[in-house]
């Protein structure tokens, strides 16, 4: 599913370089349910907004689902982005004045699919976040985890290949923390492949394996055992 | 994403501040009204003219003292004398000839007084005019001959003197510097041009304002000589021949001439090249404050750009391309544009009916104004539009999603 093969990534701001991902090598297969954690300054973000096709490599090869993300145009890139990847942000990043369905919409709006597919589809994903009574409030009517289920239903919508989550629960109590968490592992059960990006190790407990990441390099990369049991 | 899924969405952005988006059309609502009502009340005033200028009929001949061509006026220091209308009857392709003298005076019926101009002329002048009598009648030849005190009233003057005129103004005398005249008849009203009332004046025996009125320093001196030609076709050669007659009368050689001789077609023409410079000068006028006003779109967009970094952000993360954040934008210019200039049409639109009413002529809002104003409004959109809509389009979403 995602194939890393000695990915470097430089920033060059000004005279400082820096180099934020030094020949990473990794897999993460389809059905997956992987965290990838780290200190800030670790290389996480940067390699999630990598995975997220927001950002090209700047050396060695990124294939997302079969396709070489290095050398696609940034057309191709945003039609990956939309089709492949299912992004969940720490902020929710919801559009103001908008309403939950119409927000869940938007990836298959511009995935240019006909208004009464949306429609359902949405429907369907608010449904399965649980927040069907809630389908025309808008984000301002709604707690940071309801916001954050729209967030996810959103990020469903196009059946994408990943679902990406940055900080997730890094805006919520613990509570909502446990109900969005859940809800990723029901997906995952129901067979999506999930990459979660934290620094909260309970929140890692949640997925099947554990990439800690330390300047820009893999640190460990390790199943969690204790999962297994749960 | 359709076009109208587009509109969508420019819609409700451009719709949360109602007022900025309001102002931001502002310019192109200015620009827009002012042009349409300046070229409807101008078309308006142009197809009076025209249609004034018509309605005496393409066969109608003038001719004025001076040699300036805009000379219209005056007695022009005595050159055009009424002798000078004898010979010209004798041209075989002129239908009428009637010399007029004008005068202004005071008229006095009882108690009711009002100042206006008096026509001196003969029974002709009312057929080139094609300018019969409501009630009563013209003058004729003989009452011309005669020197005979019998006035003919426009309707306004008519209406000033005895009230609704009716048949108990016939018969009756008014005053005239003094000197009772008997009115005979009461003309059609013939409307106003511009701001002149071509319905308040008195008409009389060109013989009897000659003798009892102070027209010029001559007393022979005429104002202007109307000649109908017996057709069309003949306008060239009849003009021909009155410069001709008129020469051997004033024993003038070629290029002496103290006489101007125009045609309806001239009069035309000099009053549509003055239209057009008009509508040009306008035309220049709007260019100027659409560009304004399509500067002011920019300035808007682009802070509306900076302001929504992070909804740019959000769309392109989830699989906008640029093609359709760019769309996006340029559409809200678009919108602003088209919606300033339609509001701009129908401001202009009601403006000019307005003023047209004060001034009592027909405005004309042409169509062909309203889309150039309309589709000109569209093109400002789009060039003003463009530049804020590739900033959007272009901006870097990680930086665009982290941006407060």
């Amino acid at each position: 599913m995602i194939t890393f093969e000695d990915v470097d990534k430089v920033y060059a701001s000004g005279e400082m370089k820096v180099h934020a991902l030094k020949g990473v090598s990794l897999h993460i297969h389809e059905r997956e349910f992987v965290s990838i954690m780290g200190p800030s300054g670790s290389g996480k973000s940067t390699l999630m907004n990598v995975i997220g096709c927001l950002d090209k490599p700047s050396s060695g090869i990124y294939t997302l689902d079969g396709i070489n993300v290095g050398t696609a145009s940034s057309k191709q890139l945003s039609q990956v982005r939309n089709q492949k990847i299912g992004f969940v942000f720490q902020n929710f990043n919801l559009l103001k004045r908008t309403s939950a369905i119409e927000n869940v919409e938007l990836p298959m709006l511009y995935g240019g699919r006909a208004k009464k597919e949306r429609l359902e589809k949405a429907q369907y994903c608010l449904e399965r976040v649980g927040l069907k009574d809630r389908m025309y409030h808008k984000p301002n009517e709604l707690s940071g985890g309801q916001q954050q289920r729209v967030a996810i239903a959103r990020a469903l919508s196009n059946d994408p290949a990943i679902i990406l989550a940055d900080e997730p629960t890094g805006n919520l109590d613990s509570a909502s923390s446990e109900e969005i968490m859940n809800i990723f592992r029901t997906l995952n059960d129901n067979g999506n492949t999930i990459v979660v990006v934290t620094h909260e190790t309970d929140i890692a407990a949640y997925t099947q394996r554990i990439i800690c990441f330390r300047d820009g390099r893999i640190e460990t990369d390790r199943f969690n055992m204790e999962r297994g049991v749960i | 994403m359709n076009v109208v899924e587009l509109l969508k969405i420019s819609l409700r952005s451009l719709t949360v501040n109602l007022m900025r988006s309001f102002l931001t059309m502002l310019g192109i609502i200015i620009g827009v009204a002012t042009v349409i009502a300046m070229i409807s009340i101008g078309e308006g005033t142009s197809n009076q003219v025209t249609s004034q200028i018509q309605s005496l009929g393409l066969n109608l001949i003038t001719i004025t003292a001076g040699t300036s061509s805009a000379s219209t006026g005056g007695s022009g220091g005595g050159t055009l004398q009424i002798s000078d209308s004898e010979p010209l009857t004798q041209i075989n392709t002129v239908k009428y000839v009637a010399p007029v003298m004008q005068a202004n005076t005071q008229v006095k019926n009882g108690a009711n007084i009002t100042s206006t101009s008096i026509i001196g002329t003969n029974p002709s002048y009312a057929d080139i005019k094609s300018w019969e009598t409501d009630i009563g009648r013209f003058f004729t030849e003989d009452e011309v001959t005669d020197k005979a005190k019998v006035v003919v009233l426009g309707s306004t003057t008519a209406e000033n003197l005895f009230g609704k005129a009716g048949f108990d103004a016939i018969g009756s005398l008014i005053n005239i510097n003094n000197i009772p005249f008997r009115v005979i008849g009461i003309l059609q009203s013939k409307g106003s041009s511009g701001s002149m009332d071509m319905d308040d004046t008195i008409i009389a025996p060109i013989t009897t304002v000659q003798s009892r009125f102070q027209v010029g320093n001559s007393k022979n001196a005429v104002r202007q000589i109307l000649v109908e030609s017996k057709s069309p076709d003949s306008i060239k050669s009849t003009i021909a021949l009155i410069e001709y007659t008129m020469r051997q009368s004033h024993k003038l050689g070629q290029g002496e001439d103290d006489f101007k001789v125009r045609s309806q077609e001239d009069v035309l023409s000099s009053a549509e090249s003055v239209t057009n410079t008009l509508t040009l000068f306008l035309g220049g006028i709007a260019a100027i404050s659409l560009l304004v006003g399509g500067i002011g779109i920019m300035n808007i967009m682009l802070v509306s750009v900076t302001e929504r970094t992070r909804e740019i952000g959000i769309r392109k993360a989830i699989g906008a391309p640029e093609g359709t954040i760019m769309s996006q934008f340029l559409m809200e210019s678009v919108t602003l544009a088209i919606l300033g200039g339609v509001i701009g049409v129908l401001l202009g639109f009601g403006g000019s009916k307005f003023v047209g009413h004060l001034m009592t002529i027909q405005t004309a809002v042409s169509m062909n104004s309203v889309l150039l104003a309309v589709g000109f409004s569209g093109c400002i959109g789009i060039v003003f539009g463009v530049f804020p809509a590739r900033k959007a389009a272009r901006l870097d979403p990680i930086e665009a999603l982290r941006y407060e």
